[in-house]
């Protein structure tokens, strides 16, 4: 039986073609390390690195490709923005939508005792309201971290209004970008995000292992405090950490080989077109909830909303998340994530902790009757659990 | 005749500076950094047939941040 894959909110699978092309003939042509030699293959290298740094800049709105930052994933790079930014007694706002990767960093600066941090909370639909934020922020606030689109039930925050208030405040706002990078047209410049963490194997199609941090133009790098040192193939005579960009945040051997996959999985965006993508995955969702409403009995969403972008969250009545999830695998070979995805809070929020949801996310290689065979999937599992045969 | 080296600071910038030489269509090349020249371990970009004045304001223009041009 032919895999159905709806866990693209993990990560996305399967790849285009030319993503594994461009790491093929990185690993099999090229191979070595950029800056770190002056031979054709180090060149080579290092232009694959710009290409993708002008590729991402320009994707993202940005004209400097230095502010563009490489790292491992998001979680990584929200790592460095969150901690590198702030210092001690800084009072930080945050939602209760927010991902592990946000909340985990921001509670050990929070225990620590370097932070204190304001968690608001989203409404029903899982956005946050622009007036609740505002609200929170004391004499003491220099710093925002939201995510942009939700990893549960793909709810978009209102980014570009959060950004607005964090102008209007002076402070830095740092979103995470990992579920909307590649589906949401953003510019970063324009929303006024100071920081904007990406990961590169969910919807840029890279593989996994690469991800980064986009600086807005008008941000003041140096206000972020670099948590690594190390070899970076400039100013070799010199015992500490150069200053410059992107220099001072890429100490060590990066994974070249991804960011050569990232770099096709950028072309193949652009190929398709980012309307089209975000287009075909938010009408896979209507559709796959118009159609399981309809064909199976007790399917219930969370935090479903029109404005939805390529995520469903949901659940059946009678049957426990992971066991949908198992049937689903071993008997109909379809692909999803149950439980609370990383993301207790938002959980919480939506009203689903701590047994969490079923969830379905769809990319722009899912088509209509992957679909169909999943509502059946679905009916047929529910008519088992209502006559006790499942 | 004397060559022209753009020195950097980092190799990402000279990656960059050879992109925008690309766009301008300048004739250039990315080459080792000459050992007399610095100790470092990355590479510059030598181009050809516009003067040091030119490539400098091309440079700043496009907000390139390098070392220094040398003539050799």
């Amino acid at each position: 039986m032919k895999q159905i894959y709806f866990d693209n909110t993990a990560t996305s699978f399967p790849k285009p073609p030319g993503v594994i092309e461009a790491i093929n003939h990185y690993l099999m042509n090229i191979g070595a390390n950029p800056g770190r030699g002056g031979h054709k293959a180090a060149i080579g290298a290092g232009q694959i690195v710009f290409n993708t740094r002008k590729k991402l800049a320009k994707m993202f709105g940005l004209e400097n490709p230095m502010h563009v930052i490489f790292g491992y994933n998001a979680t990584d790079t929200l790592n460095l923005a969150m901690k590198g930014v702030v210092k001690q007694g800084d009072h930080v706002i945050t939602s209760s939508m927010e991902h592990n990767s946000v909340i985990r960093p921001l509670n050990e600066l929070k225990s620590s005792g370097i932070i204190t941090l304001s968690i608001v909370h989203a409404k029903a639909d899982g956005v946050v309201d622009v007036n609740d934020i505002e609200r929170e922020i004391t004499d003491k606030t220099t710093t925002f971290v939201f995510n942009h689109v939700s990893n549960v039930c793909s709810c978009e925050q209102r980014i570009s209004e959060i950004g607005a208030l964090a102008k209007k405040h002076n402070l830095i706002l740092i979103v995470d970008g990992a579920q909307s990078a590649g589906v949401v047209p953003l510019n970063v410049n324009k929303a006024n995000i100071s920081l904007y963490a990406f990961t590169g194997h969910k919807s840029l199609f890279g593989p996994q292992g690469v991800g980064g941090l986009l600086i807005a133009d008008d941000f003041d790098y140096k206000r972020i405090k670099p948590l690594k040192q190390g070899g970076t193939g400039s100013l070799s005579d010199q015992t500490v950490q150069p200053g410059f960009l992107p220099d001072c945040f890429e100490s060590g051997t990066m994974n070249i080989a991804g960011i050569a996959g990232l770099s096709a999985g950028l072309d193949f965006i652009n190929e398709t077109g980012l309307e089209n993508i975000y287009q075909h995955e938010k009408n896979l969702l209507k559709y796959f909830v118009e159609s399981a409403k309809s064909n199976v009995k007790g399917f219930q969403t969370v935090g479903y909303t029109d404005k939805s972008i390529n995520v469903c969250s949901f659940f059946i009545k009678g049957i426990s998340v992971s066991e949908l999830a198992q049937v689903l695998s071993e008997k109909y070979a379809i692909s999803c994530r149950q439980g609370l995805h990383c993301a207790p809070l938002a959980h919480q929020t939506l009203g689903t902790f701590p047994n969490g949801t079923c969830r379905f996310g769809f990319n722009i290689f899912n088509t209509k009757d992957e679909i169909d065979k999943a509502t059946m999937a679905l009916a047929e599992i529910s008519k088992k659990i209502n006559t006790k045969t499942l | 005749m004397s060559r022209q080296i753009i020195l950097f600071y980092s190799t990402n910038q000279a990656m960059w500076a050879a992109d925008v030489l690309k766009e301008s269509d300048i004739k250039h090349k990315m080459i080792p950094v000459p050992r007399e020249l610095s100790s470092d371990c990355g590479y510059c970009v030598e181009f050809f047939d516009k003067s040091k004045e030119h490539i400098d304001d091309l440079l700043i223009n496009n907000n390139v941040e390098f070392d220094t041009i040398i003539k050799l």
